[in-house]
């Protein structure tokens, strides 16, 4: 019933129903139940790893090899310097690659072209693809077949480059798109050609951006375990990787991880929570570098 | 080279010679100001050597006609302003004197643009080349995000010029009226700079390349009064070194600093399904503002429309 149809005067600032009070209620409280599932998902995770793991976590657990035998002597020094070189050289393989890709679509690619137009579609699909097929396709074409590398750390590299490529030029179009275009033709304006207006304008003013990104698509390839399985990556190995990535057997902390859960032995189980806190931690520091170099670098236009 | 105006070459160079000190209303302060238009004085009116020829002109974007048939003489050493409605196609045409049109893809120039009798558009002419002699000062203020000195060593430096950076920055500094307010922080950045400070900054920036003509497209559009007024200063000042065009929606401007003056509008097209700026008149400005030959421009500057 409206308040004309009743015949009463309108007041000036209408009262609030104790309807409108429920529905506003009810709503927030359906919103704060959604965000306490993540919330206490993630908390309860955490909580539980760091019950298990935390005790494990000294030097030796950095240090040692791991061992079968003797589970509490056991360490994850192999995989974890494994997961670090990976890192190095996925970043190293990912940072030209995808920037130069980037620069091309952005700044030379003429959309009306349809290669330019497939090679678009191309790369937002592969963003999707499922890891596995990239670990497939790293067994076809890199560890066999084409470049026939063998099991080694640098095959393992390029996979997770190739899995996370596709997150890297996105992000990096981006922050290219996101200079805008009054600094280029500001700079061609002055007699600048396009490359120079591209490495000494375009470039830095999008560098912010494109570090950010491939530091949030490394922290995606830390945690890839399928395709590294595939590409042979291997649980359990007593050494550390050898320095020539083309060379030798490695591991990776997902790899320690799954084959620890994975073993009867509730000894070598409590291993993986140890494995896990230091694969958070790593990516705790990768991803605040992010949001620093964000805060501290962001080019305000 | 051949002039089609819409008034004949010696009949308008009377005009001009004739014309001493003309009385141009200004509504700057609601009083008749005559004083900017006798500073900026005619020089060598009996001759003026054209720098632009443009001959037949137009522009389409993806097949659109913008701008058509722009037919007129840009002299050297003189403030030519391009005026006109929304749309009409001054801002596309003042990019075609630096072949700043070829970025856009979709972007067409017919015609031809003779520079120094040269054509601007020749097979063997590099575009880069073009705008190192032809220098362009923006709409917004376009500072790079770097400090004072680098915006303005940016040209310079990739241009490979030869000398001391310091003293092309100073150099550049003071011409572009900015030095006295910067000297002290030639080092931070740009962007801490108001926005008048900033379009001095461009307009020094496009100095320190020492170009021969400066296109300025609407360049105080986004400026205050005041910061206007030291522009309009400026630019009286640049004109005695260099060639200057500038595209300005403010009528009063044209009158205050331009020497000739064209006056664009838009048209709808023969098949009425597009709008194509045409050039009107292109005369001396004391005429466009005075006693136009067309009542289109009349119309127009007298703010009948528009």
């Amino acid at each position: 019933m409206s308040v004309a149809e009743a015949g009463v005067t309108r007041k000036a600032v209408e009262r609030t129903t104790r309807g409108q009070q429920v529905r506003e209620l009810g709503f927030r409280a359906a919103l704060l139940f959604s965000l306490s599932f993540g919330f206490l998902a993630l908390a309860v995770l955490l909580i539980d790893v760091i019950l298990d793991g935390a005790s494990l976590i000294s030097y030796d657990f950095l240090t040692r090899f791991p061992s079968q035998i003797f589970p509490e002597r056991s360490g994850i020094s192999s995989a974890l310097q494994g997961t670090l070189y990976l890192m190095v050289l996925t970043a190293v393989f990912i940072v030209p690659v995808g920037l130069a890709t980037a620069v091309y679509l952005e700044e030379y690619a003429d959309r009306e072209r349809w290669w330019n137009q497939l090679v678009e579609v191309n790369i937002q699909n592969l963003a999707a693809v499922p890891s596995i097929v990239y670990g497939i396709l790293g067994l076809t074409f890199i560890v066999r077949g084409a470049l026939d590398l063998g099991a080694v750390l640098l095959a393992g590299a390029l996979t997770l480059g190739l899995l996370v490529l596709p997150v890297v030029i996105v992000v990096a179009r981006e922050a290219i798109r996101a200079v805008p275009s009054s600094i280029r033709e500001g700079s061609m304006a002055l007699g600048a050609t396009q490359w120079q207006t591209i490495w000494k304008q375009t470039l830095p003013g999008a560098l912010p951006g494109i570090a950010t990104g491939v530091i949030l698509a490394l922290s995606r390839a830390i945690g890839e375990t399928a395709p590294l399985i595939l590409v042979g990556a291997i649980a359990f190995v007593p050494f550390n990787p050898d320095p020539n990535p083309a060379e030798g057997q490695y591991s990776a902390i997902p790899i320690t991880i799954l084959s620890s859960v994975s073993n009867p032995d509730r000894d070598v189980q409590a291993l993986a929570s140890g494995a896990i806190i230091v694969l958070l931690a790593i990516l705790l520091v990768m991803n605040a570098g992010a949001v620093y170099l964000r805060n501290r670098y962001e080019q305000k236009w | 080279m051949q002039e089609n105006v819409t008034q004949d070459p010696e009949e308008r160079q009377r005009d001009a010679s004739a014309s001493g000190a003309p009385a141009v209303p200004s509504t700057r302060d609601g009083q008749v100001q005559t004083q900017a238009l006798e500073a900026k004085g005619q020089k060598a009116t009996g001759e003026r050597k054209p720098i632009f020829g443009l001959e037949k002109v137009g522009v389409a974007y993806g097949g659109v006609p913008a701008v058509r048939e722009v037919d007129f003489p840009i002299y050297q050493h003189q403030i030519t302003a391009l005026i006109g409605p929304s749309g009409c196609g001054k801002s596309t045409l003042i990019r075609c004197l630096n072949r700043m049109n070829d970025l856009i893809p979709a972007a067409k120039v017919t015609g031809k643009v003779n520079y120094h009798g040269e054509d601007l558009y020749g097979s063997d002419v590099d575009p880069v080349q073009v705008r190192k002699r032809i220098g362009m000062v923006f709409q917004k203020p376009n500072p790079f995000p770097k400090s004072i000195y680098d915006n303005i060593a940016f040209g310079p430096r990739v241009l490979g010029q030869k000398g001391d950076m310091d003293e092309i920055v100073e150099s550049a500094l003071r011409r572009g009226a900015l030095w006295d307010e910067v000297k002290d922080r030639l080092k931070t950045n740009a962007f801490g700079m108001s926005g008048g400070q900033q379009q001095r900054l461009c307009i020094a920036r496009a100095l320190a390349t020492d170009p021969d003509v400066i296109l300025m497209d609407e360049p105080c559009s986004a400026l205050d009064p005041i910061s206007t007024g030291r522009i309009e200063d400026l630019m009286l000042e640049l004109r005695e070194n260099y060639s200057i065009v500038i595209v300005t929606h403010n009528m009063q401007q044209a009158a205050r600093v331009s020497n000739m003056t064209a006056f664009f509008t838009v048209e709808l097209d023969e098949d009425e399904k597009h709008r194509t700026g045409r050039v009107v008149e292109y005369d001396d400005t004391e005429k466009i503002f005075t006693n136009p030959s067309d009542d289109r421009t009349e119309a127009y500057v007298t703010g009948k429309v528009g």
